[in-house]
């Protein structure tokens, strides 16, 4: 809502400069989100008449003008604008003159010829962006009158961003009684006008919408002069809130409507056929709207029709055959009541937001239709004659709004404000804001008026109270309320614990958006349970990720496409399944890719693989304390791990993610090479943590025994410890693979491994002996189940 | 015994001379050794008279304590010496980079997320969750925003096929949190939410923290109190701040927060932060809550917004790049 800061101080007293009138609108919840000072800086400044205008003799694009600016002889000024002429009013800056723009106005030689001011547009004035040639005043405007005094000017132009819930803000009378309470000052609204009837024609209404459309009044409007120009005031007025003047009868419906909230329709009378019929649209009903778009309207919208067709989409917008054209002599104007729930999102069905449906699908007053129907007929009548019939009305006074009537106690609106607002300033308040109130003993009854929709129970009361008094006026306070003490799981470990563990890693969290392209998704073959948008922003943005992976692999491509060689990134967001109701698991996704360690001078550098990600992989898991509940399995992987370099990683058997080197055949289609390793995993198994319960610590020491065997390549450590195991039980406390060879020395295909058998016994120190026996049966047992060898 | 004083005196000088260990040993090897000139004037003393015995015995050991204690001294300068070499010789550049130190870092927005839910945490919020995916329902309906009401405009809402949709804020969390509960109720949700808006300041995807107190005595002067102190904590200074009345479908009276920023170029301008009001009776009542003898207040705020404050990022876009040069800055 835009509007002009003088108009609405003509409607309300208002004790306050601007920038107090600004601030006390915003802290009354009407925020004003821009001020548009207009006019400043126009001393000297005068109406002028251009009387004699000829060629300049040295330039083509400049004209000698002679102009009357009031002082009793003519001056000379030379002017560049297109459209300076003979017999036109425009703006002269005088001599002495400082413009808004900082031009300071002096007498001047241009190409040789003296000139004694300069000629104005609205932009050199800084009353509006038009630059594009003088300002063109009214014939009729006084010469030599100063122009701030002629334009009303200065003003401001003040634009509110209001919250739906005050629709009744949304007409500058509204608007005035908010600023009346804030103040505590009167409305200077004029009293409603009754237009003189002289002219008899009149239309039958029949309202078939039932509590749609609830009251509709029209009236006829013959003889107009279709050519008659809107008053400079009213152009002016319409200009400083932000509506373009277009014709007479548009200017003065607009002008109703940001003076009282009512929008009003004018249609061509000459083109209706019988009744109006306000009806709900039938399946598939065509109109053609003002704005030339091809409406195909169904059973939600309501119409304005004639006896044969639509002629406008009700609280939306006109149709075009029905307009109001240049050539328009008699009207038929509009205006009535819809109910906000008939217009609600109509308009955006459409594709549109219009300043009706703005108003409507918000409420509009049902009182104001007979005030703005005369408030238009008075302004019409005066600025393009004609003769007014009666007003015809329709209404179904059963469906139209009540005003609420509302009991608000004393005690509730101290307990939800937290402070006491005197009962004096409660029925101040109320009053002011044009609510009727009576006092009860408990509190105040209150009945709110027609325009104040939001008024339905007693938090809205309270909140008008609040407003009013001020947010400022109530103390701060601490809450001391009953508290619920929150248990925290220690048998789950800390989200933010584990992104800090994977930081502590080298890691540098990510944030990717939840949507990935489907082309993407295609080229990582993820295709199953897919959740695409019905209405994404592009394609780049279209399917809930499935996965983490191909969005936080993008971002590692991004880096590297910036000199970033070592890039290891994590990520912990939701992942999503079709479903009912879809499935969102939160879940760990890390990619790595570069030199395994950082580049650094002691140590020869190797490229990241494998087992680099699962060492992250098993310090995650060692977190929860049940290592034994993990494992990892190198069948069932997706189709983007390396068939040969991807493990499956299980929990209680149950697949809880992957991780492994790219396949490299996406690798390739990514532009990326072999070093480039990925894990994902649900999260909420990593988070789980094992409760520690205490044993006993071993009283007698540990035996280590170091053998070498040579193996063939495919048994894999796995089937290795799992032998070893088997065969030692409860002596052998750990198994270390501490050197892993093949080539020169070793057979082909055969590998060798050095391990440590640490031996244990719970109740007596290992002898030399023991210790002997141990590795002789886990030497047998690896030499029967994995065709090992030892070797010397 | 003049033969032994000067052999003394002379061996002293030698001592002081010698500078490596091993010729100190040989040194001591021939003065105090079993062939050594003191052991020798020992074994001379048996020849004497015992009364001259007695007094040359004295004067042996004087000497003899003499030179050892000599010997001992030098010994202690050589083996310093040799210390001193042998530490200047092991002399690291300690300048070097240490090995393995690299640490990556969490992402500036979980930074101020976990900053945000650990000050409420201290005031016993707990934290809740819900879905991203939502129905009607819980993102609208219960929190009092009829089908097609002009409130909804202002969320530009995604959808899905089938009628479900992105959640728009985290307040459906209150109503997935309220449900089957009673008070006192005081949460804490943060987590993603989705709005079909993209531009410079918008981004489709943003971080939201709902918090949400509900008990039998709470009032607008405490959700005032409450973010008051909030500011202050996450910023650790004192900003001007006020309360603007707004509106809100599931929150009356309804406000809007704004602190007074300094910015840049030393001007000063108010800032919206958050968005706040006391819950709805009848968000209360469509989760099963006696609005009567309940209240309670609720709190909406931009991650996204506090951390660009707090950590002076500038565009709202580079928290989506995952830029490393970008990311490195909050290790």
């Amino acid at each position: 809502m835009k509007f002009s800061e003088n108009w609405l101080r003509e409607l309300v007293e208002i004790k306050a400069d601007r920038a107090a009138l600004a601030h006390a609108l915003t802290m009354a919840g009407l925020e004003v989100e821009e001020l548009t000072v207009l006019g400043e800086g126009l001393a000297g400044v005068v109406v002028a008449e251009i009387v004699a205008a000829e060629k300049h003799p040295e330039a083509d694009r400049l004209q000698v003008c002679k102009v009357d600016a009031g002082q009793g002889e003519l001056l000379q000024i030379v002017c560049g604008a297109p459209n300076a002429r003979v017999g036109i009013k425009v703006p002269l800056a005088t001599v002495g003159a400082n413009l808004p723009g900082g031009i300071a106005i002096k007498a001047a030689k241009l190409r040789g010829v003296e000139s004694f001011g300069m000629l104005c547009s609205a932009k050199e004035l800084g009353i509006d962006a038009d630059a594009s040639g003088l300002l063109e005043l009214p014939l009729d405007a006084p010469v030599g009158q100063s122009l701030a005094d002629y334009l009303g000017l200065p003003d401001a132009s003040i634009e509110l961003k209001l919250t739906p819930n005050r629709p009744d803000c949304l007409g500058l009378v509204g608007l005035a009684h908010d600023v009346a309470a804030l103040f505590g000052s009167a409305v200077k609204v004029p009293a409603q006008g009754v237009a003189p009837v002289t002219g008899d024609a009149k239309r039958g209404i029949r309202l078939e919408a039932g509590k749609d459309a609830p009251r509709y009044l029209g009236r006829i409007v013959e003889g107009i002069d279709p050519a008659a120009h809107t008053p400079l005031w009213l152009t002016e007025r319409l200009r400083r809130s932000g509506l373009r003047p277009i014709s007479a009868v548009v200017d003065i419906t607009n002008y109703v409507m940001l003076e009282l909230g009512q929008p009003l329709h004018a249609f061509d009378n000459d083109k209706l056929e019988g009744d109006i019929v306000v009806r709900h649209a039938r399946v598939a009903e065509p109109l053609k709207l003002l704005d030339g778009y091809e409406a195909k309207l169904d059973q939600g919208f309501v119409l304005i029709a004639d006896e044969h067709k639509a002629l406008a989409v009700a609280g939306v917008m006109g149709g075009f055959d029905s307009r109001v054209t240049d050539a328009t002599r008699n009207i038929f104007l509009e205006a009535a009541h819809f109910a906000p729930a008939a217009i609600m999102g109509r308009a955006r069905k459409l594709g549109m937001h219009t300043d009706a449906s703005h108003r409507f699908e918000r409420g509009v007053d049902p009182e104001l239709p007979r005030r703005a129907l005369e408030r238009a007929t008075e302004l019409l009548l005066s600025i393009a004659g004609g003769h007014a019939g009666p007003v015809l009305v329709a209404e179904n006074l059963a469906d139209l709004p009540k005003p609420a009537t509302v009991v608000l106690r004393r005690t509730r609106l101290k307990r939800v404000l937290g402070v006491d607002v005197a009962d004096a300033e409660v029925a101040r308040i109320f009053t002011a804001l044009g609510m009727r109130v009576e006092a009860l003993a408990e509190g105040w009854q209150i009945t709110a008026p027609s325009s104040r929709f939001d008024i339905e129970r007693e938090e809205d009361l309270i909140e008008e109270v609040a407003r009013i008094f001020g947010y400022d006026n109530i103390p701060t306070h601490s809450p001391a309320g009953a508290l619920a003490l929150a248990i925290e799981p220690e048998a789950r470990i800390n989200e933010l614990a584990l992104r800090e563990q994977l930081a502590a890693r080298g890691y540098y969290e990510a944030v990717n958006l939840s949507f990935v392209p489907a082309e993407l998704l295609a080229r990582w073959d993820f295709t199953e349970r897919l959740v695409p948008l019905a209405n994404p922003l592009s394609a780049d943005l279209a399917i809930m990720r499935p996965s983490l992976l191909p969005g936080l692999i993008e971002a590692l491509r991004h880096n590297r496409a910036r000199q970033q060689e070592r890039v290891r990134l994590f990520e912990v967001a939701r992942v999503f399944a079709a479903g009912d109701p879809p499935v969102e698991t939160p879940s760990l996704a890390i990619v790595a890719c570069g030199n395994a360690r950082g580049e650094q001078w002691g140590e020869p550098s190797r490229q990241l693989d494998f087992h680099d990600l699962k060492g992250d992989l098993d310090a995650l898991i060692a977190w929860g304390g049940e290592p034994q509940r993990w494992s990892v399995h190198a069948d069932g992987l997706p189709g983007w791990l390396h068939p040969g370099r991807g493990a499956r990683v299980a929990r209680d058997g149950e697949t809880v993610g992957y991780l492994g080197a790219l396949h490299p055949q996406l690798a390739k289609a990514l532009d990326l090479g072999a070093d480039v390793h990925v894990l994902e995993l649900a999260l909420e198994p990593l988070l789980a943590r094992r409760l520690p319960l205490a044993q006993p610590v071993p009283r007698f020491p540990a035996v280590r025994r170091d053998i070498a065997m040579d193996l063939p390549e495919e048994i894999s450590w796995s089937q290795i410890e799992q032998a070893v195991r088997g065969s030692l039980g409860t002596r052998l406390q750990e198994l270390r693979l501490f050197d892993r060879y093949s080539g020169k020395g070793v057979e082909a295909g055969r590998k060798s491994l050095a391990m440590g058998l640490i031996l244990q016994d719970a109740s007596r120190t290992l002898t030399d002996d023991d210790a002997d026996r141990c590795v002789r049966e886990a030497v047998a047992a690896l030499e029967q189940t994995c065709k090992a060898k030892l070797r010397g | 015994m003049d033969d032994l004083d000067s052999r003394a005196a002379q061996a002293q000088a030698e001592i002081d001379k010698v500078d490596t260990l091993e010729a100190l040993d040989a040194l001591r090897v021939g003065l105090l050794g079993k062939s050594g000139i003191v052991t020798a004037a020992l074994k001379a003393l048996g020849a004497l008279a015992p009364d001259e015995r007695k007094a040359r015995g004295a004067e042996v050991n004087r000497v003899k304590d003499r030179l050892a204690d000599a010997l001992t001294a030098r010994k202690q300068v050589l083996e310093q010496a040799e210390l001193d070499r042998r530490l200047a010789s092991e002399k690291l550049d300690i300048s070097l980079p240490g090995r393995d130190g690299e640490r990556g870092g969490i992402h500036p927005i979980t930074r101020a997320l976990e900053r945000i839910s650990a000050i409420f945490a201290r005031l016993g919020y707990q934290r809740a969750d819900g879905p991203e995916i939502e129905d009607d329902w819980h993102n609208f309906e219960a929190l009092n925003f009829p089908p097609h009401h002009p409130a909804r405009a202002m969320h530009d809402t995604f959808y899905f096929g089938d009628g479900r949709l992105l959640r728009t804020h985290t307040s459906p969390v209150q109503i997935r949190s309220m449900k089957g509960r009673q008070p006192p109720i005081r949460i804490i949700a943060p987590g993603k939410v989705y709005r079909s808006d993209s531009d410079q300041t918008h981004s489709p995807m943003f971080h939201q923290i709902e918090g949400l107190l509900v008990d039998e005595t709470s009032s607008f002067a405490d959700l005032k109190g409450t973010l008051s102190e909030f500011i202050r904590a996450f910023f650790e200074r004192d900003f001007e701040m006020r309360f603007r009345p707004s509106y809100f479908p599931f929150t009356e009276p309804s406000a809007e927060v704004d602190i007074r920023w300094d910015a840049e170029d030393g001007s000063t301008r108010w800032l919206e932060v958050l968005g706040c009001g006391m819950v709805h009776p009848t968000v209360l009542a469509n989760c099963g809550i006696d609005p009567e003898r309940y209240t309670g207040f609720a709190f909406g705020l931009g991650v996204e917004r506090f951390a660009m404050l707090r950590y002076g990022v500038s565009d709202l876009r580079a928290f989506f790049e995952n830029d490393l040069r970008f990311l490195k800055q909050f290790a």
